[in-house]
């Protein structure tokens, strides 16, 4: 064993190499800032083109109907409201139910076979339940309420929505359940409650702040769920505001979708295809908003334990 | 007080005997929710198979290897599978150095500064922004503005598209990946002289690979299945015929027209005619088992890591 002194700074070389590997992936990270500077810039460059062009009564009019020049913007926002509202029917009980079930009731088999297959309907694409939305819900149910139901209509369309909602629901909800820590349980037990009490009283309310982000995660995702709408909800051309379900009208997403189907046709000579870009705008301040929402309250009401 | 208190309802409960309606009501009502998501899957499932079936039986590969065309009996979907598998490869040539590099450098080198959580709050967000949004910066960035590049509605202004799409979710399971890796392993590198990076390169990432590469698995399963980006980043709707000959395979991404295996079960579900309806329902059933296919890679992968 030698005493000499050590030089602990190390190679210059292994040093320089060390900030150029750092450098690189500070700046894959701050990549991610510019995407976001991406989207804002260009969906607000586009919206301005858009409020320019258009005259802003039409703003109000009388229905949506791009190629016309009018963009009620009431109809597309209550409609994209009316799907999500008709979506949340559908995912709320059964993803909650299922979710309730799968952290209290189930045994660990039973979870362990059932929450990948849960998972496995998350995994659909949109298309595919916008196809059975349209084949299916339409048809089996809808039809079979009001024999007054259209092809396309705003109820199958929710319904599909509430579809693609429901693994969402379920899995947020029950990783807030499964964090509710054993020794409450146990406390309720040792009091001498049941289990459907414990669970009610006790588990649900610890759980309430995850429970209460899954479901404004879920309005959130059913607001700018596309493909759903864009082929169950019908109204490609534009439609007047409705508030019944059984026919078909435009919403957010759904005229984004038709407008970027034609893009090519109205390009250019009159605002249609910049509507695209406000609508879009509109959209991204709607589910930022809820996003922020849902993690304040995880943030807000999460109980310490 | 309008509702009785724990205790309360305790003493009562203690008092009372035999069956417990209350309980077994609501375990049954649970139990029935969770059947209903799972027979929705399983409706669903059959719904799209007894539709499609007919047609994959009837055409046996021709329908996989046909070109699209506006007659439904010729109609196939390899323009949008090799379409599919393109995209992908862009998404994860772009997205997966990019998203595992910026989840390195939030994990193992970032202080908690105000930058950083900057950084990891924004990436949060843009998780959460819907798929369609992603599609106008497609429009606006890829298509028109870089068109120089990427030659406008071309494969690859769709795949970058993609790729911006999936890069949030790339980072944030990565960073899950190198979270789970131990602590005393970055200790025991470092004590023994080696650098930051040289611990991240030889000792963090080998063993938080696996989980990196299932989640990357994942997340482009995701990408395979996107469709409403596409519609605005250019991907075509119609039939439509693949340049001829002389086209070199640089050239082919930057200058040919593409489409994708969900934009074609899209198109063919607005159609009217009835036949197309079982072949949105053939096309399903080929996106469904590609989507298998690669789920299914990601459940090897996840078993290796886990014997390791």
């Amino acid at each position: 064993m030698t005493s000499t002194s050590i030089d602990l700074r190390g190679d210059p070389k292994r040093l320089r190499r060390e900030r150029r590997v750092r450098a690189t992936f500070l700046l894959a990270s701050v990549l991610s800032i510019a995407v976001s500077v991406g989207i804002v810039l260009s969906l607000i460059g586009g919206a301005v083109d858009f409020i320019t062009k258009v005259e802003l009564s039409q703003l109000w009019a009388n229905g949506w109907f791009p190629r016309r020049g009018r963009f009620d913007l009431r109809t597309i926002v209550v409609h994209t409201l009316l799907i999500s509202a008709v979506a949340m029917v559908v995912a709320a009980p059964l993803g909650l139910g299922a979710a309730i079930y799968l952290s209290e009731y189930a045994s660990s088999r039973v979870r362990r076979i059932l929450k990948p297959t849960l998972e496995i309907l998350a995994g659909i694409p949109s298309v595919v339940i916008g196809f059975f939305a349209l084949t299916f819900v339409t048809p089996q149910i809808m039809a079979r309420i009001w024999s007054s139901t259209e092809v396309f209509n705003l109820g199958a369309a929710g319904i599909g929505v509430g579809i693609l909602i429901i693994p969402l629901v379920a899995s947020v909800s029950e990783d807030a359940l499964s964090a509710v820590p054993d020794p409450l349980r146990a406390a309720s037990y040792g009091l001498g409650a049941k289990k459907w009490h414990t669970t009610v009283r006790v588990v649900l309310p610890a759980a309430i702040s995850g429970v209460v982000a899954s479901m404004i995660l879920a309005i959130s995702r059913a607001i700018g769920e596309t493909m759903v709408v864009a082929i169950a909800a019908g109204a490609a051309g534009g439609s007047l505001l409705t508030l019944n379900v059984t026919e078909g009208g435009q919403t957010m997403t759904g005229a984004m979708a038709s407008l970027a189907i034609g893009s090519d046709q109205v390009a250019g000579d009159n605002a249609a295809f910049q509507s695209l870009f406000f609508v879009g705008l509109l959209l991204f301040v709607f589910t930022l908003i809820l996003n922020i929402v849902s993690e304040r309250v995880v943030r807000r009401y999460r109980q310490r334990y | 007080m309008a509702l009785p208190t724990t205790a309360d309802v305790v003493a009562t409960n203690l008092k009372r005997r035999g069956f417990d309606l209350a309980g077994t009501a609501l375990s049954a009502v649970l139990l029935v929710m969770l059947l209903a998501s799972l027979g929705i899957l399983v409706t669903l499932l059959v719904d799209v198979f007894t539709g499609g079936i007919e047609v994959i039986s009837d055409r046996g590969w021709s329908f996989v290897t046909d070109p699209l065309s506006p007659t439904p009996e010729k109609a196939g979907v390899i323009q949008g599978i090799i379409g599919s598998i393109a995209l992908t490869v862009i998404v994860v040539i772009v997205a997966f150095p990019i998203g595992v590099g910026a989840a390195i450098y939030l994990e193992e080198y970032a202080r908690d500064t105000r930058l950083t959580r900057f950084i990891t709050a924004n990436i949060r967000n843009l998780a959460g922004v819907p798929s369609i949004v992603y599609g106008l910066l497609g429009l606006a960035v890829f298509v028109k503005l870089a068109s120089g590049l990427t030659g406008g509605r071309t494969v690859l202004a769709g795949g970058l598209t993609l790729a911006v799409l999936v890069l949030p979710i790339m980072i944030i399971t990565a960073s899950e990946a190198l979270r789970a890796v131990p602590d005393a392993l970055r200790q025991a590198s470092m004590g023994v002289g080696a650098t930051k990076w040289e611990t991240i390169r030889h000792q963090v990432i080998p063993v938080a690979l696996p989980a990196i590469l299932t989640g990357t698995v994942l997340t482009i399963a995701r990408a395979f299945g996107e469709s409403a980006p596409l519609l605005l980043a250019g991907a075509v709707l119609s039939s439509f015929f693949a340049s001829a000959e002389g086209v070199s395979f640089v050239e082919r991404f930057t200058q040919e027209k593409y489409t994708a295996l969900p934009i074609i079960v899209f198109n063919w579900a607005r159609q009217p005619q009835e036949e197309f309806r079982a072949l949105t329902a053939a096309a399903i059933i080929v996106l469904l088992a590609l989507l298998l296919v690669v789920n299914a890679a990601a459940i090897v992968l996840r078993d290796r890591f886990e014997r390791a």
